[in-house]
């Protein structure tokens, strides 16, 4: 068996006085996908980059595949992909140097380097581009790119930051078909994000980070259960009523209501029952302008733990 | 060392493989890079020397051999300076590969955090680098000879012997070089070294005329800097009968240590600055 891919405890990174990773505590099985879910400034990337052995641990422990970071950096790196949060991809070279270049960095023989590079190609669907500068690369491309260099040492391990951040809807959801393609051939996965689907889509499990701290921990079904109701409603009576009228909405104090987070524009209410708690608002002549019943996500879970929301 | 272990060897993966240090896989990747801006360098390595030469060495060597430069110098005014030149070029390209690219590796091109992910370490990337200067100057270099040679200026076997002791200088200034620009936010500090430090070594370094032409004072600033050191040392391997003031009285040993010293030094600090930069 394997061991865990990643195991951190009191894992901490400070800048100066500023604390970016504050203990966290972590366990990545092997064949996992896992993610780091939180808004900027959470501390994910500074926790990422421990974790790529390229940011020294100021306090804590931490393994990745079984080895000391601080002294098996060169042999952990050598099993690792990392895919940064910023791309980046040499603009000089084209998109085949660009791997190339990479399967030299991890000295791989040349014969490898070209086999691997035909496959990487077509995983990435990047065929066509091969000999393409990289800067003609679409966004998406590059991130594609940016995926398949990570791949050319067949790593155990992938660390991807913010994979799709920037990216339009089709982009993301040919990269995610990407990842799910990874994940299928086994391949240990740990990303960050700060989207709820996108962790929804992806993720076995996931730790919420905010401030450094991570504030919980489960697969996203459990999250969703343990901290919010399956049914939300959304209710906007207009900025003029907004406040007033969600305040009134705290006070009614409904039996099927379990929670209210008053935003500014509109109140998101988790209840048992959307289409009742709606009928008693009306009963009580609160009409909202307008409303939405949904499914709860992780977004909820986020605004729940944190009061905040994760994209603003 | 881990080397020998550093290859992942995932499924599918061949049987043994030659495994190469780092440093000589960053080198490799430059060359990869580099087989895009060969023209531009070709042109650089010829043309600089070309018009150098004609310039300082046929223009300005016909005034100075009719005039009192016969009787200063043992050698013909084109050989003093083709001789000088030399180390001066490769101090310009020395300071020019720990420069730029070094600057554009870590905030523009960002290719040194690229090699991060990789067992690639930054004392690794450092000796590459080095290493790539070393081609790099090295190629330089025998064009510069083979320009002196055409315009009459050397004779190949003293032009030859002129290349060790002028690589020396260059690898010594991108040493210090890289140090200097792993320790600097912007590129503006770059553009003030060359204007305050290389252009001032570049003229007043004896690389034109003996520093016993210029005052007391500045002859003794002049033989504390390290172009000095690496004009004097070139020019006695390539003019090995000369006597002052065509070259330095000192002996070579001691331009050669000040040289070996500096390159140390410079290294030590480059990659001190380079891991400080790259592992945050
Ligand atoms: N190299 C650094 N030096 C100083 N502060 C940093 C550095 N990297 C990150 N930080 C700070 O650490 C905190 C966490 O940042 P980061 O790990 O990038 O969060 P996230 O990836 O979740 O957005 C932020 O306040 C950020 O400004
Ligand atoms: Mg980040």
């Amino acid at each position: 068996m394997a061991p865990p891919a990643v195991v951190a405890r009191g894992l901490t990174k400070r800048f100066g006085d500023l604390t970016a990773v504050d203990g966290i505590d972590v366990t990545v099985a092997a064949g996992e996908t896992f993610a780091f879910l939180g808004a900027n400034g959470a501390g994910k990337t500074s926790a990422m980059r421990m974790i790529a052995t390229v940011s020294p641990v100021t306090d804590g422990e931490l393994s990745v595949l079984g080895l000391d970071p601080h002294h098996d950096g060169q042999v952990i790196r050598s099993r690792l992909g990392v895919v940064p949060q910023e791309d980046n991809l040499d603009l000089e070279l084209t998109v085949r140097e660009n791997l190339l270049v990479y399967g030299l960095y991890h000295g791989l023989p040349r014969t490898v380097i070209a086999h691997r590079i035909d496959d990487l190609l077509a995983f990435a669907q990047l065929e066509d581009k091969a000999d393409a500068e990289v800067d003609a690369l679409s966004g998406g491309m590059k991130r594609r790119l940016t995926i398949a260099r990570a791949l050319i040492n067949e790593p155990d391990l992938v660390i991807l930051d913010e994979p799709t951040t920037g990216l339009d809807p089709q982009a993301r959801h040919v990269l995610w078909d990407r990842l799910h393609e990874l994940r299928s051939r086994g391949v240990t996965l740990l990303l960050t994000t700060h989207y709820m689907d996108e962790a929804e889509q992806l993720a076995d499990r996931l730790v919420v980070m905010d401030h450094g701290r991570i504030i919980a921990e489960g697969s996203p079904t459990d999250l969703i259960v343990e901290h919010v109701t399956r049914e939300v409603l959304e209710v906007r009576f207009g900025t003029a009523r907004q406040a007033e009228s969600s305040d009134r909405l705290v006070a009614l104090d409904l039996p099927e209501v379990e929670s209210v987070e008053q935003l500014a524009e509109r109140a998101i209410v988790y209840t048992r029952d959307a289409e009742a708690t709606l009928d008693a608002l009306g009963d009580h002549g609160l009409v909202p302008r307008g409303h939405l019943t949904r499914r709860a996500t992780l977004e909820d879970v986020f605004l729940r733990l944190t009061g905040r929301q994760l994209v603003d | 060392m881990s080397v020998a272990s550093d290859v992942g060897t995932g499924p599918g993966g061949p049987g043994p493989t030659r495994r190469r240090h780092p440093a000589v896989r960053v080198l490799a990747a430059e060359i990869i890079g580099f087989r895009r801006n060969w023209r531009g360098w070709i042109m650089s390595s010829l043309g600089n020397p070309i018009a150098f030469l004609a310039a300082m060495g046929v223009g300005l060597g016909s005034l100075v051999d009719s005039g009192g430069g016969s009787a200063t110098l043992d050698v013909e005014y084109v050989t003093f300076v083709a001789s000088g030149l030399l180390a001066a070029s490769a101090m310009q390209n020395g300071f020019g590969e720990g420069a730029w690219p070094v600057m554009a590796g870590l905030k523009w091109r960002r290719n040194f955090e690229a090699m991060m992910a990789t067992p690639v370490r930054p004392r690794d990337l450092l000796a590459g680098r080095l290493l790539w200067g070393v081609v790099n100057f090295t190629g330089n270099l025998v064009a510069f000879a083979v320009v002196a040679m055409l315009f009459g200026a050397l004779e190949p076997g003293p032009a030859l012997m002129g290349i060790l002791p002028a690589l020396l200088t260059g690898i010594a200034f991108e040493a210090v070089a890289t140090g200097y620009t792993a320790s600097l936010g912007s590129d503006t500090g770059l553009t003030n070294a060359y204007r305050f430090a290389i252009m001032p070594l570049f003229l007043f370094s004896g690389t034109f005329f003996p520093i016993a032409q210029l005052p007391g004072v500045l002859q003794a600033v002049a033989v504390a800097t390290p172009l000095y050191h690496g004009v004097e040392l070139t020019r006695k391997l390539v003019l090995p009968g000369a006597a002052p003031p065509t070259v330095s009285a000192m002996p070579a040993w001691v331009h050669v240590g000040y040289l070996v010293v500096m390159l140390a030094a410079g290294w030590w600090w480059a990659a001190r600055r380079l891991r400080g930069r790259l592992y945050a």
